[in-house]
């Protein structure tokens, strides 16, 4: 069952953008894309998720996702 | 010939006068933290501090050093102080009865949600960009009453309109470019730092007088 789940696609939308991902974590996600866990602040479904939660969160059909990426100066 | 100084009435009459008395009551009564002191938040602080922003909370653990000086509102008669007291006593200067409380700490996941508790507007100053991730972080799960104004990628000269404010989450502004950063466009200068801290102090202003009864 929860092979057959993660199978299935998924359409969500990051940053404003539609993307299809396949049953993945938010932790898989964030790594594959390059995003380093350390200097981002995630939010979905208008929800900051805390990063202890990066890698059990499943990305599902219609969750929308803002990620925020910091870069040095001040 | 010295002139007197004025009185409290006085600054307020005068403030008053500038940006109306039902304004100027909700910025005196807001509470606002800056974090981290340097070249945003000495900046921010400044503003806020003529605007007349009655409860200010300084916060950070560094002391003035001779490489602040091309863009943080300190000066050589301020090298080696604490920040968070040097910036307090020239804000006072501009006006001197300002509620001013300095921290000169560095803002820890164990202490944030304490030192935070008071106030209702935090700017989020700091240049690391692993300090400005946990900072969010921390305030946006412990305090979503809470409004934050951040800032990422204001490094370089030029193209001054690449700084902007974009709402991020409900509680969460975000000012700069979010791409300019020290390791690819070189160091960070007085008008730009400056620019991306005057969207800072102007977005917390726009909230204070939304917000504010």
């Amino acid at each position: 069952m929860d092979f057959i789940k993660q199978l299935k696609k998924r359409m969500v939308k990051i940053n404003g953008k539609e993307e299809m991902v396949q049953g993945q974590t938010l932790l898989a996600y964030l790594e594959e894309n390059g995003y380093s866990r350390d200097r981002i602040a995630v939010e979905c479904n208008e929800r900051i998720i805390p990063k202890s939660e990066y890698e059990h969160k499943i990305l599902e059909d219609g969750d929308v996702l803002e990620i925020v990426c910091f870069v040095g100066g001040g | 010939m010295n002139t007197p100084l004025p009185s409290r009435e006085e600054i307020d009459a005068a403030l008053a006068l500038r940006h109306t008395k039902e304004i100027q009551e909700k910025i005196s009564r807001a509470r606002v933290a800056v974090c981290g002191l340097g070249g945003l938040g000495s900046n921010i602080a400044f503003a806020l501090a003529r605007c007349g922003v009655g409860h200010l909370h300084l916060i950070d653990f560094d002391c003035v050093d001779l490489t602040n000086l091309n863009r943080q509102q300190y000066s050589v008669s301020q090298l080696g102080q604490s920040k968070a007291f040097a910036l307090r006593d020239s804000l006072l200067a501009v006006n001197p009865y300002l509620e001013i409380c300095s921290d000169p700490v560095r803002l820890t996941e164990e202490n944030i949600p304490e030192l935070l508790k008071e106030d209702t507007y935090l700017c989020e100053a700091f240049d690391v960009p692993e300090a400005k991730a946990l900072l969010t972080n921390m305030v946006l799960e412990r305090f979503p009453e809470k409004f934050l104004v951040g800032a990422s990628g204001m490094a370089g000269y030029g193209n001054s309109n690449g700084i902007r404010t974009r709402k991020v989450f409900s509680h969460y502004y975000l000012c700069g470019d979010e791409v300019s950063d020290i390791e690819h466009c070189g160091g960070l200068m007085a008008p730009r730092v400056m620019l991306c801290a005057a969207h800072q102090a102007n977005k917390i202003l726009e909230l204070i007088i939304e917000h504010e009864a």
